[in-house]
């Protein structure tokens, strides 16, 4: 072994003792917890993990958050794609201003956001729906998403849409027959995005959200507050949201790389 | 070479709609705040610009924004060159590549609640793996609940561990677009480590990480989840970010004039860096 893999296997070592020690508590029971510090759980429990799953406030958590972050995903890539298409193939009358004026709203604070949200998405009666939550992270989303995937598209040479148009092909057909699998690997890096972002959001996501639609990372802090200080419990919760995202990133391990190297990401 | 199209615009149109709906409505709200005195009742009245020389001048948002521009610059400092050294030592090609960017992807993936209470129960002082370490092993008085400087270091490793990865996997991205060509050359040339990474790599991937700084700049000046759910903002106010006292004063106070005016000004500098930053490192391929 080369005295240089060293760094990635410390770093991966760093990463991994925070969420180690996560695992370790959600495994623990509450008097385990308070009475000291134990390396590893001297009895190991399920309980915090029965109680979120036979608890509905808790598992609707996760089905809310997995529900609108989905929406989020297919909204994004849906409007994304044609205009990433017309960005990389076109040149319009404000192309260039209307590029940056989709990027400036990544750098918007959700902080600054938050009650105008609240305003905006109660008039027009979306207020407590996964669709409220899809279409609000849509602002720093589809930018994203678009950013990315004009990328990759630019790295499409011209010559394929036109050798398509000649044989026949209506665009339609052409755009989601050819080009889109052309670049499958811009679409999976920028549906795994457009997941993570939303995913991993809180401020906006609980904003929104009262009873029906409210995300796990919400009730997660109702937890922390209201009901004492129930680690191993909140630990569980933790560790259960990290599990999607893990799953999320096996199936795109190979785009990531690939993606990020072919397109100008 | 792209066509002048002018029907281009429809492909761009849902786009427009969905993100206009979402960025504009919200601002035209914050605008219209920050311009006006409101006594409750629903009852506003003009108030000029008035808002906006209180914030200016008010002490709490200088030291708000200090506080802030400190972590960004420390954090920037730190993850920029941690990210290109890891991607540096990564393998190429492998069983291992795979295996290391899941394990390293994982962090970005915890939602920002989660990171700071999954931190905060790592620190504890007496049931926290680091904090009980720190505390009975190495024999370092640590609780960040009372020192300032304890927080402080707290939040930066926090968010060390939770973004540099995301530096990684972008400079790793730039470096395995090297042709393989450009190292042989190189070697036959007889050229140093140090010349092979500062000719060959470092070019390679400066726009991966102009991209990575922009991400990590934007982002981080942002930030109000993760330091918000492991201190607080405190304690006292020593770790009352921007974003944290900005929640503060329009969530808790409820004085929305001030808080929209404060939006405003933290939104216009976010613009004004980023552009600035964004040009000068795009000057040269013009």
């Amino acid at each position: 072994m080369r005295p240089r893999s060293l760094v990635p296997i410390i770093y991966i070592l760093f990463l991994l003792l925070p969420i180690y020690w996560l695992v370790a508590m959600s495994f623990k029971t509450t008097n385990e917890i308070l009475g000291g510090f134990s390396l590893f759980p001297q009895e190991w429990t399920l309980a915090n993990y029965r109680a979120i799953f036979t608890d509905p406030t808790w598992y609707w958590g996760y089905i809310n958050s997995i529900i609108y972050v989905t929406i989020n995903t297919l909204i994004s890539m849906a409007a994304a794609l044609p205009a990433a298409y017309a960005f990389s193939r076109h040149r319009f009358l404000g192309d260039k201003h209307l590029f940056f004026w989709l990027l400036t709203n990544r750098m918007a604070p959700a902080a600054v956001f938050a009650l105008p949200f609240f305003q905006l998405y109660s008039a027009v009666g979306l207020f407590d729906t996964h669709l409220a939550v899809a279409l609000a992270h849509g602002l720093f989303n589809i930018p994203l998403a678009v950013w990315i995937l004009e990328g990759f598209m630019s790295g499409v040479p011209k010559e394929l849409d036109e050798t398509a148009y000649v044989d026949g092909y209506s665009f339609p057909r052409f755009f989601a027959t050819i080009f889109i699998p052309t670049i499958k690997a811009g679409v999976g890096v920028a549906a795994f995005f457009c997941f993570m972002f939303s995913w991993v959001e809180l401020l906006l996501a609980k904003t929104l959200t009262a009873v029906e639609a409210k995300p796990i990372a919400a009730t997660m802090t109702r937890t922390a507050s209201s009901a004492g200080y129930e680690l191993g419990l909140l630990a569980a919760a933790g560790v259960l949201t990290i599990i999607p995202g893990a799953i999320v990133i096996y199936f795109v391990r190979n785009y990531i790389a690939k993606g990020f190297a072919l397109g100008r990401v | 070479m792209k066509t002048e199209n002018q029907r281009a615009w429809f492909f761009v149109l849902p786009v427009l709609i969905l993100v206009a709906f979402n960025a504009l409505v919200p601002l035209m709200t914050v605008v219209n705040y920050s311009v006006q005195e409101t006594f409750g009742n629903n009852q506003f009245f003009w108030h000029g610009l008035g808002w906006f020389e209180d914030i200016l001048r008010s002490e709490r948002f200088h030291a708000a924004l200090g506080r802030q521009l400190f972590f960004t610059a420390t954090i920037l400092i730190i993850e920029i060159p941690l990210g290109v050294v890891i991607a540096l030592a990564m393998p190429r090609k492998g069983f291992w590549v795979p295996v290391c960017l899941v394990l390293m992807a994982l962090p970005l993936l915890i939602p920002w609640n989660v990171v700071g209470a999954m931190w905060n129960i790592f620190t504890l002082p007496d049931i926290g793996l680091l904090g009980w370490t720190l505390n009975n092993v190495l024999g370092i008085d640590y609780n960040m609940t009372q020192s300032p400087v304890a927080a402080w270091i707290t939040v930066i490793v926090m968010d060390v561990w939770h973004w540099t990865s995301l530096v990684v996997l972008l400079a790793y991205a730039g470096l395995i677009s090297i042709p393989e060509a450009y190292y042989q050359a190189a070697k036959i040339d007889g050229a140093s480590n140090w010349s092979v990474f500062r000719y060959i790599q470092l070019p390679k991937m400066k726009r991966v990480l102009t991209i990575a700084i922009l991400l990590r700049f934007m982002d981080s000046f942002n930030i109000y989840t993760e330091p918000f759910t492991l201190t607080g903002g405190g304690p006292g106010n020593s770790t009352t970010l921007l974003s944290i006292d900005l929640v503060k004063i329009a969530l808790g106070q409820f004085d929305l004039g001030p808080a929209a005016a404060m939006s405003l000004i933290y939104f216009a500098i976010t613009l004004a860096v980023s552009w600035l930053f964004y040009t000068l490192m795009t000057r040269d391929e013009q």
